[in-house]
Formats: C-alpha cells, sequence, structure tokens
C-alpha cells in the first residue's frame, strides 16, 4: 500500500457515519467564571464514576490560585485524593487546606475542602430545632437512625443542607460543591424535595396520628392501607415511627421550608451548574437529562465538562493511514522496524478512540447547540495530590486554543473542513 | 452454582459483564434469568430490545438452544405480588397504588425495596415446574458495590426494624438462599484505584455480612502494544521521536519529525497508562479471588462483542469449576 501525499488533517470517516457535520461547540470560559467575585456557587453533576469530584476540587484550587477564599464540599472523595486535601475522616467541619506548594506568588486565596458527614448533618438540624430532651429521644429512635442513614435521598439532602449552611456564614467568596454519587444526576435536585415532601406530607401524619388529622379525612380506605402496612412492616416499626413523628412534631413545616430555601438558592444569580461526563454513552445521556432538566428549572449552567477524554498528539496521521503504514513498515523490517510499527498501531487505535469520543460529544451537541463544552484529557494515573490537581485545573481553565495540536478544547479532534 | 449477582463500582460495566455472563450459562442448552435491579432497562439497551415490562422475557438465544430471559423488577409490581401471595389483597392494593400509598410505604422502609427485589430473585431460583428448577441460573445486575452488602444483607436492617410480621419472615428465607454454596457475588473492576479500591472493601463487607464472594472480573483490560523492555523504556520518557524516525521515513509516513515526536509521546502515554494498570494487578491479585480479565472492545458493544465476553467468561466458569472440584 502506498502512503504517500498531502495527509487531510481531520480523522478517517466511519462507513454509515452522515456527512452533515455536528454543529460546533461554544468554548466554556471556566477560568473567567471561578475568578468572578459574581460567581459564589459552582455545583458539579453528572453520572458516577464520571470525576466530579476531582473535577470539584481542581476548579476549586484554581479558583483559590485565583485568589479567592474557597470552600470545597465533597461527598464521597477517593482515599487518596482525601488524604491529598488534608481530609482523614468524615469531617463536617471545612478544613484549610495548604497550597503553598503553588506556582502563584500572591497567595490571597485559601482553599478549605470538607467531606459530607450525612448522619451527623441530619444529628445538627435535629439538635438545633428542639430542646435536648427531646432531641436525644429522635436521636435514639430506631427509625430515625435508619433514616437518617439510609434513606435513599438522605445524602442529597444533606448536601443541599451543608450548601445553605456554608452560604449562610458569608464567610467564603465561593462553594464548590461536588454532588452524591447517585445513579441519576437528576437524583441531586430531586431527593431533597422528595424527602420534605415524606418528612412533611399527609400520608406520615394520617398514618401515625390519625386523630390529629382530623377524623372526616380518615377513609375506609385509609384504615384499610394501615392494616396492610402494620401487616407487612409489623408493629414495632409503626410504633417507632410513631414515636420519631410525636418528637418531630415541632420540627415539621421546617424541614419542607429549609429544602425549599435552599433549592431556591441554586437558582439564586450566582449560581452556576457545571455538568461532567466521560465520553460514553451512558455519562452523556445523563448530562443531557440535566441539561434539559436545569433549562426547565431555570437554573444556569456553565456548561458541560467532557472528562477523559483521549486527543492523539497529532492528527495529521489518520487511523487508517498509520494502520497502512504499521504494515509497510514492518514488511521492510531493519532495526527500530517493530517498535515503529508498534507506535503507529498505538497512534491509530488512539484515532479511532478519538474518533468515538468526538462522535458522542457531537451528538450531544447538536442535542444542545447551545451548551458550552470543555474536553479534558485522561492522565496515565488517578488524580490524587494537588500536583495533579493543579494539572487538571490547567486543563479546565486553558484558553481554548492552547493545545499542543492546536484543536481547540472544546473538541477531541478537529472538526472537519466544512 | 445457580444465583450469580453481578456488582462493581458504577461505570466498571457491570450491566455488560451480568449480560456476558448470562449468555455463558446459557451456552448449551441453559435456561438463564437475568434480572434487572434498579429499573434503568440497561439490559434493554444492552440487547437492543424494547423497554422490558415486568414480566419474564426472552431476550437471546444462545448455543445449543440455550435462552436467555430477562426480567426489570418493578418494585410496586413486586409489592403487589407480595401482598397477593401473602393476603391475598391484590385489589386492595390497586387502590392503595392509587393513592400514592405504595410509593409511600417502598419510602418509609428502607430496606422495603431491597427486600421485594431479593425476594422476587430468591422466588426466581427457587421456582420449579415438574419437579425440576425452571431455571438452570438466575444472574442479577445488582446495585453498585457501595450499596450491595446492605442491598443483599436486608435481614439484618430488616429484623432491626420489622422485628416481628411477615416481613422478616420473608428476608430471613430470602437470607438463607443468599448465604447458600449456590450463590456467588462476582465484582467486576477496572485497574484504576478508586474500583479496585471499592472492590476490597465491597469484599470486606460482604465477607462480614457471611454473603459468599465468587470472581473478580476484571474489566475492559488493554493489551501492551509493545515488549516489556520498551514498554519500560517508553514509560520512562526515554523512547524519543528519533527512535522512530528512519523507519517512519523509510515507509513515507508524511510530517517528518513533528509526526515522529507526537507518535513517541503517544507510546510514552500508553505506555504509563499500562504501567499504571499493570501495577494494580498485583492489588486484585491479592482479593485472594478467582480473576477473570475481560479485554477493552474496540468499538461500542453490540451483541457479537457479548457474545466474545460470553465465551471468555465460559472458559473461566469451566476452569473454576474444574478448580473446586480438584479435578
Amino acid at each position: 500500500m502506498s502512503a504517500v501525499g498531502a495527509e487531510e488533517p481531520g480523522f478517517t470517516r466511519t462507513a454509515g457515519r452522515p456527512a452533515r457535520p455536528a454543529p460546533l461547540a461554544t468554548p466554556m470560559d471556566l477560568a473567567a467564571l471561578i475568578a468572578d467575585p459574581e460567581t459564589r456557587i459552582l455545583v458539579c453533576c453528572g453520572a458516577g464514576g464520571v470525576g466530579k469530584t476531582t473535577t470539584s476540587a481542581a476548579l476549586a484550587l484554581a479558583a483559590a490560585e485565583a485568589g479567592r477564599t474557597v470552600v470545597v464540599l465533597t461527598i464521597d472523595p477517593a482515599r487518596r485524593l482525601a488524604q491529598s486535601l488534608g481530609l482523614v475522616e468524615l469531617d463536617n467541619e471545612p478544613r484549610q487546606v495548604d497550597i503553598s506548594g503553588g506556582t502563584t506568588r500572591d497567595a490571597t486565596g485559601e482553599l478549605h475542602a470538607m467531606m459530607l458527614d450525612m448522619k451527623r448533618t441530619f444529628d445538627d438540624i435535629v439538635v438545633a430545632h428542639s430542646t435536648p430532651e427531646r432531641a436525644e429521644q429522635i436521636l435514639a429512635n430506631p427509625f430515625y437512625q435508619s433514616l437518617s442513614s439510609s434513606f435513599s435521598g438522605t445524602q442529597e439532602y444533606m448536601a443541599m443542607e451543608k450548601l445553605g449552611q456554608l452560604r449562610a456564614t458569608e464567610q467564603w467568596d465561593l462553594i464548590i460543591v461536588d454532588t452524591p454519587p447517585s445513579r441519576s444526576a437528576l437524583d441531586f435536585l430531586d431527593a431533597p424535595n422528595r424527602m420534605s415532601r415524606f418528612l412533611d406530607g399527609p400520608m406520615i401524619r394520617l398514618l401515625t396520628a390519625p386523630s390529629r388529622a382530623g377524623l372526616k379525612f380518615v377513609s375506609a380506605g385509609f384504615l384499610v392501607f394501615s392494616r396492610i402496612i402494620s401487616k407487612v412492616l409489623g408493629g414495632q416499626l409503626l410504633r417507632d415511627i410513631s414515636a420519631f413523628v410525636t418528637a418531630l412534631d415541632t420540627m415539621f413545616g421546617g424541614f419542607r421550608e429549609r429544602a425549599t430555601a435552599t433549592y431556591e438558592l441554586l437558582r439564586r444569580p450566582g449560581t452556576w451548574f457545571v455538568v461532567v461526563a466521560t465520553p460514553e454513552p451512558d455519562a452523556l445521556r445523563e448530562a443531557s437529562y440535566f441539561v434539559d432538566r436545569l433549562s426547565t428549572e431555570g437554573m444556569p449552567l456553565a456548561g458541560l465538562v467532557i472528562n477523559r477524554t483521549h486527543p492523539p498528539a497529532t492528527t495529521a496521521l489518520s487511523a487508517t493511514r498509520a494502520e497502512g503504514a504499521a504494515e509497510e513498515v514492518a514488511e521492510a523490517g531493519g532495526a527500530g522496524a517493530e517498535l515503529a510499527a508498534a507506535a503507529l498501531r498505538v497512534h491509530a487505535e488512539r484515532m479511532v478512540q478519538a474518533a468515538r469520543e468526538q462522535h458522542l460529544a457531537d451528538r450531544f451537541t447538536s442535542a444542545h447547540p447551545e451548551v458550552c463544552v470543555r474536553t479534558v484529557p485522561a492522565t496515565a494515573g488517578d488524580v490524587h495530590d494537588l500536583d495533579g490537581l493543579r494539572l487538571m485545573g490547567a486543563e479546565l481553565t486553558g484558553s481554548d486554543a492552547d493545545t499542543p495540536t492546536g484543536t481547540p478544547r472544546t473538541r477531541i479532534l478537529p472538526a472537519r473542513r466544512r | 452454582m445457580r444465583l450469580h449477582v453481578v456488582t462493581g463500582k458504577g461505570g466498571t460495566g457491570k450491566t455488560t459483564v451480568a449480560g456476558a455472563l448470562a449468555l455463558a450459562l446459557a451456552a448449551d442448552g441453559g435456561s438463564v434469568l437475568l434480572v434487572e435491579t434498579e429499573g434503568r432497562q440497561g439490559i434493554a439497551q444492552l440487547f437492543d430490545t424494547p423497554p422490558l415490562p415486568y414480566e419474564e422475557r426472552r431476550v437471546a438465544v444462545a448455543r445449543g438452544h440455550g435462552e436467555v430471559k430477562a426480567l426489570a423488577i418493578d418494585v410496586e409490581e413486586a409489592l403487589l405480588d407480595y401482598l397477593d401471595m401473602f393476603y391475598n389483597l391484590r385489589r386492595a392494593g390497586r387502590a392503595l397504588r392509587k393513592m400514592g400509598a405504595i410509593d409511600f410505604a417502598t419510602a418509609i422502609a428502607p430496606g422495603l425495596r431491597d427486600v421485594l427485589i431479593t425476594g422476587k430473585i430468591k422466588e426466581a431460583v427457587t421456582r420449579r415446574r415438574d419437579g425440576r428448577p425452571v431455571y438452570d441460573a438466575v444472574v442479577v445486575d445488582a446495585p453498585p458495590t457501595g450499596r450491595i452488602t446492605r442491598f443483599l444483607g436486608v435481614t439484618a436492617e430488616m429484623s432491626q426494624l420489622a422485628r416481628s410480621g411477615p416481613i422478616k419472615t420473608q428476608s430471613d428465607g430470602v437470607m438463607a438462599v443468599l448465604r447458600s454454596p449456590q450463590t456467588a457475588v462476582h465484582l467486576v473492576t477496572l485497574l484504576e484505584d478508586m474500583p479496585v479500591q471499592e472492590t476490597a472493601d465491597a469484599i470486606a463487607e460482604l465477607t462480614k455480612a457471611g454473603l459468599p464472594v465468587g470472581s473478580v472480573v476484571v474489566n475492559m483490560a488493554t493489551e501492551p502494544a509493545l515488549p516489556p523492555a520498551e514498554l519500560e523504556r517508553a514509560a520512562r520518557g526515554l523512547l524519543t521521536g528519533a527512535d522512530l524516525a528512519p523507519s517512519l521515513a523509510a515507509a513515507h509516513v508524511p510530517g517528518g519529525t513533528a509526526v515522529a515526536d507526537a507518535l513517541a509521546a503517544e507510546v510514552a502515554d500508553h505506555a504509563r497508562r499500562w504501567a499504571s494498570q499493570h501495577a494494580l494487578r498485583d492489588d486484585v491479585e491479592a482479593l485472594g479471588r478467582p480473576i477473570v480479565e475481560l479485554p477493552l472492545m474496540a468499538g461500542p458493544m453490540d451483541l457479537g462483542s457479548l457474545f466474545e465476553q460470553a465465551a471468555r467468561l465460559e472458559d473461566h466458569l469451566r476452569a473454576e469449576v474444574v478448580e473446586r472440584t480438584g479435578a
């Protein structure tokens, strides 16, 4: 096979791909966003396993080095990453991180980090809103213990609650929130309301104290329901719930109010969402749902971070050309031929992978042309120290065109000529 | 082994592995049920079928008249089944659903969901027709590693909450199946820090809860492109464009030194990536469980590549049986 002549930059055309080019994504300027004093809250969300925690920490470090006083609320950081932030255990208070190792000379900024302890956050709410004896009763109640440590949505609710608390202190210029590793990114928005609806809901009141709710509402259907619940769950659980509700009575109403207030906080100017995804179908599908939801809710979206992409070091050689050249080099033999052929195959694979990732990114942009995009290349190992976070921060905040190959940071491969 | 529970950290591909395992177990005429527990229709996507109803439905056929049926468990429907089974209350149950009461019931009893799902799984494992089991194997696409022990270990939580009542009796029955030697919990991991760490944590938790741990599936494993010595040199950044340039030029590869340098950089990246993955193989070995590696598939996952993965799992299962019977 001959491999001479000018190679067109770009990537190989996969059979069956429509020829119509996808719209070009708009660059996302995270550097300006995190440096802007008007930006007060940044929420990083996305499906599980896409690197939300690392992204949050990297942005927080970059913001601190840009001179801001930042706190990053992490939910479930990898052990080594937590250690690098000085977090050794679940710890509900922000701790300052020593960032003096950086290159920035004017160390006016500060980075604080904390790890959410959901049970303790819940306990604190209980203690703050009831008398000591009553709080003790609630904390000892088995139903409360189970609710506060395992109710689906407790973690999301408590993350919201903690965000509200941090915001209320006015101690931080910028709060960066990592969201819980739930199945769906939407859970972060839905869970708090679901939970407050549940705690405040008529059902729980009817079930536990029909007399208080007014007997006229108690239908025959409800009595059947109550009997079944009692049969299925056992009488003890009902008694625990009843005791819990009675003890919590004074706090009721408060739950919904607090959840609503924090939810509103997310809609206020100064709050921005960053959606994180990997170039995988599932993660981008989640990102898509989330983007739609934010727009429905009127919540401001900064853009989409496509994390762990695999851009090639050169785009001057297509996958097909590289494969062909690898064969040719191997056939020709001689010193270093095996190595060169292997290098060409590595490149061919890389181009195929990058093309696949770009295809997925294009699909997202076709559906959401208004969403700004930033790609962040995968590193060879995991990010688990401040230097790693700094490098990632540079990828997140660097100028759009500033890459070795000149491919803009909105993309993995250059756009085909139009 | 009849019940295979597949878990893994998010993003490790546990649904794909569960699907491939079901195909592997169905080969040579097996009848296998693949169960979805998280209501995300991942199985339907994997087998390219319309969304699954709450009904056992054939999604694939395997060699020698084997078949895989799939079931997406709907918690509400499972609760209605349950009410029907124990109290003959299906009609009342429907009325309750209209009131939103069932949503409520699954919400107030954390773990009720899991009781219902594992209850349904146990029913499928123990179901018999004409004196023999309906399914040769049941494969569960289970919740992720972070939740797996709680999901399977419902009894502890339920005995605490529901100290009496049929839920307790039911969950005790389920635990008997889950803890029996016919069950294995397989863990899917990638060669990355977090998934390997979570796998180790999950194994410790499962073991403590008395749940039987099966194999560790290393998913998306990549092959090194170079011989070990060159790989190490490249990882240390000692491979340069100059090493490649003569051969590239001889083959008329365009781009000159710029392309040669770029290729060298890509090889270095590949070598580092491989080295950091390979280093984790020791950690995986240290878990002390049987290991099977599934290679990273180049394209998107389709039925063809799923059968390829299934073939590898089949070999692994066969080797496991030989090992265990001491043959």
